[in-house]
């Protein structure tokens, strides 16, 4: 593999694709909104349950079909934002957009933590919107707007 | 002797020899590039083809010397522009066989075909009710334009299926046709699955009941002889671009005596014979259907690239480009984990395929790592992926230029995916 295929697809990330944490629907979900890349037909459809007293996500699932970077991308989703505010998803989901747009930026890595192995989509500009879908579904969701798309 | 896939050797080696893919393939400055790193091996004709120099050069030598506009002005750069345009349009006619040049409407491409037929022939002759037969392997432009005269006009749109192999289901069409059918428009070659359709038997068919026929010829036109007359086809729409011509530029044939008939569809300058406030006298064709300036540069390089099929001939190239995807089918066929989306008996250079290992998306990455370009996703008919029940596949199309080393390379990439994904 050349260097910067192994820098897309890291072993790691091919793992998430192979079997992707909480790939399943969410009992008692208070959130839910469906995804899709028209483009390529990428869907996915994910479900939270939000904390009435605390507004903190107490659980988070997906469900659905794509490509390795949008399965993985929304598998790390899933992990990262179990326990999180809506004001700590914003702040995710804005350091997530530099990570994959702004080939210079100074990240946090600390906040970014396991989404960082998707850093090397910003190399692939086509392959972006793959990553981006499962986050622009959870706004969608949190907003309650029901679906969203990456067009 | 026959392989698994029921080929004949001898004759595979004979449609190999039918043109001289690895001489043709120097005419396309484009493909003489590294990409990553890797020669490029372009698979992606059914998106658009790659333009051979002497297209490239009819279009830079009519910027250069002859630029002018066209039908208008009696100055010598007006007059050679406006021999080159309709040299190009009688090019054309004799391409497709057609019976008079006046029948040959440039258009943009063959979605502007498509909908230029809908909307004017529609609107005028369709009544609430109505049906219009599509079929179910049609691309998104031989759709929508019926679909949005369906909510105009109230016109249903008949779909026919076909089996897994990608065959239309004759017999369904067939008892589709009724009293209600006021036209029916298909795919010659389906984009997503190479199938090459029975349209001369489909327009048979039709005629017998009086249902005029619409031929999306995008796919078929660059790669096979195509005789409208032969055919018995009403209206045919292509496009330059997927022929080895321009962008921008397509044709929309059709019998004289129904586009005589039919309203204009855009107007403008060109279009008319006299105007005052009061009314407008519209201009014969192909003016009629051709209003505001043209796109004199795309004609003129559309018939250099008509020309340069016809010196190599579409015949031959038909034949070499059947042994090559049969060649392809087979290797492809043969890597465990992939499957053919497509295969039909009769179907030409497009492999469309899906892999276990691997969604069509990152099939697509890896194999651009190694300078390949190939379509993934649902090329414009999601109906087709929904039949499959698959979301996206990726797509090799073959062109003239292609040699049985490109498809080497390809299933070398494949294995490669296999590597990567396991």
């Amino acid at each position: 593999m050349t260097s910067d295929l192994s820098d897309l697809y890291q072993e790691i990330l091919l793992e998430h694709n192979r079997r992707p944490r909480n790939f399943r629907t969410v009992d008692g979900a208070t959130h839910q909104a469906d995804g899709f890349n028209p483009l390529c037909g990428d869907q996915i459809s994910l479900q939270l349950k939000v904390n009435g007293a605390t507004g903190h996500i107490d659980d988070v699932g997906f469900q659905g079909h794509g490509c390795a970077i949008s399965r993985a991308s929304a598998s790390l989703l899933t992990q990262t934002i179990k326990g999180a505010s809506g004001t700590d998803v914003a702040t995710l989901f804005d350091e997530f957009h530099r990570m994959l747009t702004e080939p210079d930026a100074e990240l946090d890595l600390d906040l970014l933590g396991d989404l960082e192995m998707l850093s090397g989509v910003i190399a692939y500009p086509t392959r972006i919107k793959c990553a981006i879908l499962a986050w622009h579904t959870l706004k969608a969701a949190l907003d309650g707007d029901g679906t969203a798309t990456t067009e | 002797m026959t392989t698994a896939t029921g080929q004949n050797p001898a004759a595979l080696a004979d449609g190999l020899n039918a043109i001289d893919a690895h001489r043709l393939r120097r005419d396309f400055p484009i493909l003489n590039q590294e990409i990553n790193g890797q020669p490029l091996v372009y698979l992606d004709s059914a998106a658009t083809t790659q333009k051979p120099q002497v297209v490239i050069d009819a279009i830079v030598d009519y910027y250069t010397r002859n630029n002018a506009n066209v039908h208008r002005g009696v100055h010598t750069l007006s007059q050679r522009a406006t021999d080159d345009y309709e040299r190009a349009r009688e090019a054309v006619r004799r391409f497709i066989n057609a019976p008079e040049s006046c029948e040959v409407i440039y258009v943009r491409g063959t979605t502007e075909g498509l909908n230029l037929v809908a909307s004017s022939y529609g609107r005028k002759y369709f009544k609430p009710g109505d049906e219009v037969i599509v079929t179910g392997m049609e691309h998104h432009s031989n759709i929508v334009p019926w679909q949005i005269l369906g909510k105009e006009i109230g016109v249903k749109l008949r779909v026919v299926p076909f089996n897994d192999d990608g065959e239309l289901l004759l017999d369904q069409f067939e008892s589709m046709l009724g009293d209600r059918t006021r036209m029916v428009s298909v795919v010659h070659q389906s984009n997503a699955l190479g199938t090459v359709n029975p349209v001369k038997t489909m327009a048979s068919l039709a005629h017998a009941r009086g249902v005029p026929v619409m031929l999306d010829a995008a796919q078929s036109i660059p790669h096979m002889p195509i005789d409208v007359q032969d055919l018995g086809a009403d209206f045919v729409a292509f496009s330059g671009h997927k022929m080895y011509g321009p962008t921008g530029i397509g044709v929309l044939w059709g019998r004289a005596e129904l586009l005589d008939a039919m309203p204009p569809y855009q107007s403008g300058g060109e279009m008319i014979r006299s105007v005052t406030f009061e009314e407008t006298i519209y201009n014969d064709l192909p003016a009629k259907f051709e209003a505001g300036t043209p796109d004199i540069a795309g004609a003129i390089g559309l018939g250099a690239a008509v020309e340069y099929l016809e010196a190599i001939g579409m015949a031959r190239i038909a034949r070499y480009e059947h042994a090559l995807m049969r060649y392809g089918a087979e290797r492809l066929g043969s890597i465990a984990g992939v499957r053919l989306v497509g295969t039909a008996a009769n179907k030409g250079g497009v492999l469309s395929f899906i892999m276990d290992a691997a969604h069509a998306h990152d099939i697509g990455t890896i194999l651009d790592a190694a300078g390949i370009a190939v379509r993934t996703g649902h090329h414009c008919a999601q109906p087709v992926m929904a039949r499959y029940e698959i979301s996206a596949t990726a797509r090799a199309s073959l062109g003239l230029y292609n040699t049985t080393d490109d498809i080497d390379a390809l299933v070398k990439a494949i294995d490669r995916v296999i590597e990567v994904f396991g």
